[in-house]
This record gives structure tokens, C-alpha cells and sequence, in this order.
């Protein structure tokens, strides 16, 4: 048996310090978009692209490569991997506090399915945590994102939706 | 053709559809009325081109030619394009825009939710990679919808002008060929006439809620699917093909 190149809990733990493109307060382990490393004589990756025209989806496959490659890692391969399809439920704990205190309301666990026509939810002010707010754009700023106003502090804010 | 050759086509034809209601949409690029739907359509906008590429590179690998996902958008003529009719209709305003999106988003929704059990397992999994997109592009656009039809006089009488005039063109995703016959006996795929009526009742919920009016049963347009066009789709890959038609060789 070949003795692999490096352990697969170091590379996780170079994972967790790659970040979100567009998001960088959370790392890609916290968006729960890396579905599982092998290491043998190299190391394969496989990542699940959140959305199908995500333009970070690249970018976040060449960082990867990058910070493997930096650490000595000489063979990275990437693997997309599109089932089961990403929900936001994947997004950790942790993340999704990162996520409010960076200033975007973090996605509810299980809301993946919305009624058609009427689906509209609180979603509290990540700044101020008033549950009065509104809907300034249910599809906007990036596909993953909505935007809200708080009523109370005045504030805009981003709503990571559920997916 | 052999059933497997069948499913390429067929993969290749979702494909098709994908982009071109793709590309339709980026021609709207900064010139929205408002610039949160600007966002909106671009990011939707995105999705399609993005679905187009993974059934491209699905369908490329499959046929073995060596042809690549840009080859099959950018070095096809008209006729090899079998997108639905529907799909390739111009902008117009924004009403005609709104009705297109939601003809095809309430098909497209349940064309890859019935995707998702065929037993193609790749193609299933596409499907279900798209199917949570288009469940939100059809929220959007039947939203849509309800503002324009409840809205004004005007917005209702112009909206119920789009809905009369794309009419012709829904009736082609139902009419099932060799190719859809073949999903469906050889891959477990969609059953289109219970995709038609399952369209139907859903359409008519949003166009009743928008207190507007069913069209009348009327001859529809066909060819799409056999890469018979209307007029608009040469100037529309006219435009999509240029640069790679101008410098051949030319990457990005």
C-alpha cells in the first residue's frame, strides 16, 4: 500500500482557512461545500458548486489548488460533485453565525421549499435582531442573496436565501 | 439511432434551450428598469448558461468527437440548434419578457423534477442541481406576473397581449418525438402529457390569481425541436457566435 502524501485531517484543516470568494468571512468547510477529500499519492478534492452559474465555483476550485499546492502538494485533482445538490442546511453552525455577524441574515435550516406564490418569511435584522423588516428585493446582489431593509434600525441588509 | 445516441441528442437539446433563454436574457444586461431586477435577470440569467454548460459537456463526452462545450454553442449553424421556440422569442417589453419566463419556468420546473427519477444517473443529477434554481426563477417571474396582470389598466392589457402572443408557442413542449419517446421508454424519463396537464393546472392558478385570461385553444407553432426557427433565432446566434466566428482558434 502506498503511504499517502500527507494525512487527510491536515488537509482539512488547509481547507478550513480557504475562503469564500465572495463571502471571505466564511471558509469553505463552513459552507459545507467540500464533500469529501482522498488522499492516496495525491490529494482529490471534490466540491459541490452551490448554483450552475455560480462565478465563484472556479475560483474557489483554483484556490484549492493553490493552497494544497503551496503546502508541498504536488498532485491535486478537483472533483464536482453535483448529488446530492448543495443546500444551504449545510452551511455550519458556526458559519451561519459568521454570516450574521458580517452583516447577512444566515439562511433557516430546512426552507429550501417555499410556496410558489406566497413564501414570504421573517427574517430578522442581523444587526439589531428586530423581526421588523421588509423585502427590498427578493433576487438580488448574487443569486444566493436577497435584500431586506430593517424597519427599525433603518439598516440594509443581505438574506442568504434558502436553497 | 440507437436508444444511447437518443439520450446524447436529447441531453444536448436541454442544452439548447438553456442557453439560448440564457443568452436571450444577458441581452437585458444593463438595460433593466430597475436596477434590483437588473440583478435579478443577470443572476437567472446565469443559472441557465451554467445548466447549458453541464448538459454541453455531459453531451460532448457522451458523442466522442472531440467536440467541446463551446464548440457546441459557438460552431453550430441554425438548424442544429433544437431549443423550443418559445426560448428564442425577442425581449419585447417587459410584460412579453415576464410571460416567456414564466411559460417555460412552470415547464422547465416540472420537466427536470420528473428528470431527476430517469435513469440516466448523471442526467439526474443535473436535474437536480437545476431543479432548486428554476424553482426560484418561476417565483420570481409568477410574481411578476401578478403585479403586471392585477397591476394597472395598461400593464394588465399589455401583459394579457404577451400572454395572447406566446401562446403558439407552448404547445410545442408537449408534443412528444422520437426523442422524448425514447427518454421515456429507454431512461425512465418524463411523461410529457402529464407534464402538459400537471403546466396547465399551475399556469391557470398564476393567470387567474393575476385576473388575467386563458388564451383560446389555437394552432400552435412547432420545429424548434427539429431546428426549424423563427425569424429572430439567426440574429440571435448571429450575435452569440461572433467572436469565435471572427477569430477562429480564439480562446478566453
Amino acid at each position: 500500500m502506498v503511504e499517502p502524501a500527507v494525512k487527510r485531517d491536515e488537509v482539512l484543516q488547509w481547507l478550513a482557512e480557504v475562503r469564500d470568494p465572495e463571502i471571505p468571512v466564511v471558509s469553505i468547510m463552513e459552507l459545507g461545500i467540500v464533500r469529501d477529500v482522498q488522499c492516496g499519492a495525491g490529494v482529490v478534492v471534490s466540491l459541490s458548486p452551490t448554483y450552475s452559474g455560480c462565478p465563484a465555483t472556479e475560483a474557489i476550485e483554483a484556490n484549492v489548488i493553490a493552497a494544497l499546492e503551496d503546502r508541498g502538494v504536488a498532485d491535486v485533482r478537483i472533483k464536482r460533485v453535483l448529488s446530492p445538490p448543495w443546500t444551504t442546511d449545510w452551511i455550519s453552525d458556526a458559519g451561519r453565525e459568521k454570516l450574521r455577524k458580517y452583516g447577512i441574515a444566515p439562511p433557516e435550516r430546512g426552507g429550501s421549499r417555499q410556496a410558489l406564490l406566497h413564501g414570504q418569511r421573517c427574517v430578522p435584522c442581523p444587526r439589531c435582531e428586530s423581526e421588523d423588516t421588509e423585502v427590498v428585493s427578493e433576487f438580488g446582489s448574487t443569486a444566493c442573496k436577497a435584500s431586506y431593509r430593517c424597519k427599525d434600525c433603518l439598516e440594509p441588509f443581505e438574506y442568504f436565501k434558502c436553497i | 439511432m440507437t436508444s444511447e445516441q437518443a439520450l446524447t441528442a436529447y441531453i444536448l437539446r436541454l442544452g439548447d434551450s438553456a442557453l439560448i433563454l440564457g443568452q436571450r436574457m444577458l441581452e437585458l444586461v444593463a438595460a433593466y428598469p430597475e436596477l434590483e431586477e437588473e440583478l435579478a435577470n443577470a443572476n437567472f440569467a446565469l443559472d441557465y448558461i451554467g445548466q447549458a454548460r453541464m448538459f454541453y459537456t455531459y453531451a460532448a463526452e457522451r458523442e466522442g468527437a472531440g467536440r467541446s462545450e463551446d464548440d457546441l454553442a459557438y460552431l453550430r449553424a441554425e438548424h442544429e440548434f433544437r431549443n423550443l421556440l418559445l426560448v428564442e422569442q425577442p425581449n419585447g417589453h417587459f410584460g412579453d419578457t415576464i410571460v416567456r419566463q414564466v411559460l417555460f419556468d412552470a415547464y422547465y420546473l416540472l420537466l427536470l423534477e420528473a428528470l431527476t427519477h430517469c435513469s440516466d444517473e448523471r442526467l439526474a443529477e443535473i436535474a437536480a442541481r437545476a431543479e432548486k434554481e428554476v424553482r426560484y426563477h418561476l417565483r420570481h417571474s409568477a410574481q411578476w406576473l401578478l403585479r403586471l396582470g392585477d397591476g394597472t389598466e395598461e400593464s394588465h392589457q399589455k401583459v394579457q397581449g404577451s400572454l395572447d402572443d406566446l401562446w403558439r408557442y407552448t404547445g410545442e413542449m408537449f408534443a412528444a418525438d422520437i426523442l422524448d419517446d425514447t427518454l421515456r421508454t429507454s431512461f425512465d424519463g418524463p411523461d410529457l402529457s402529464a407534464i402538459s396537464s400537471q403546466w396547465l393546472t399551475d399556469i391557470t392558478a398564476i393567470v387567474e390569481e393575476a385576473t388575467l385570461t386563458l388564451p383560446q385553444q389555437q394552432p400552435m407553432a412547432t420545429g424548434g425541436k427539429q431546428g426549424r426557427h423563427t425569424e429572430h433565432f439567426g440574429y440571435l446566434i448571429a450575435e452569440m457566435q461572433y467572436l469565435p466566428r471572427t477569430y477562429p482558434g480564439v480562446t478566453w
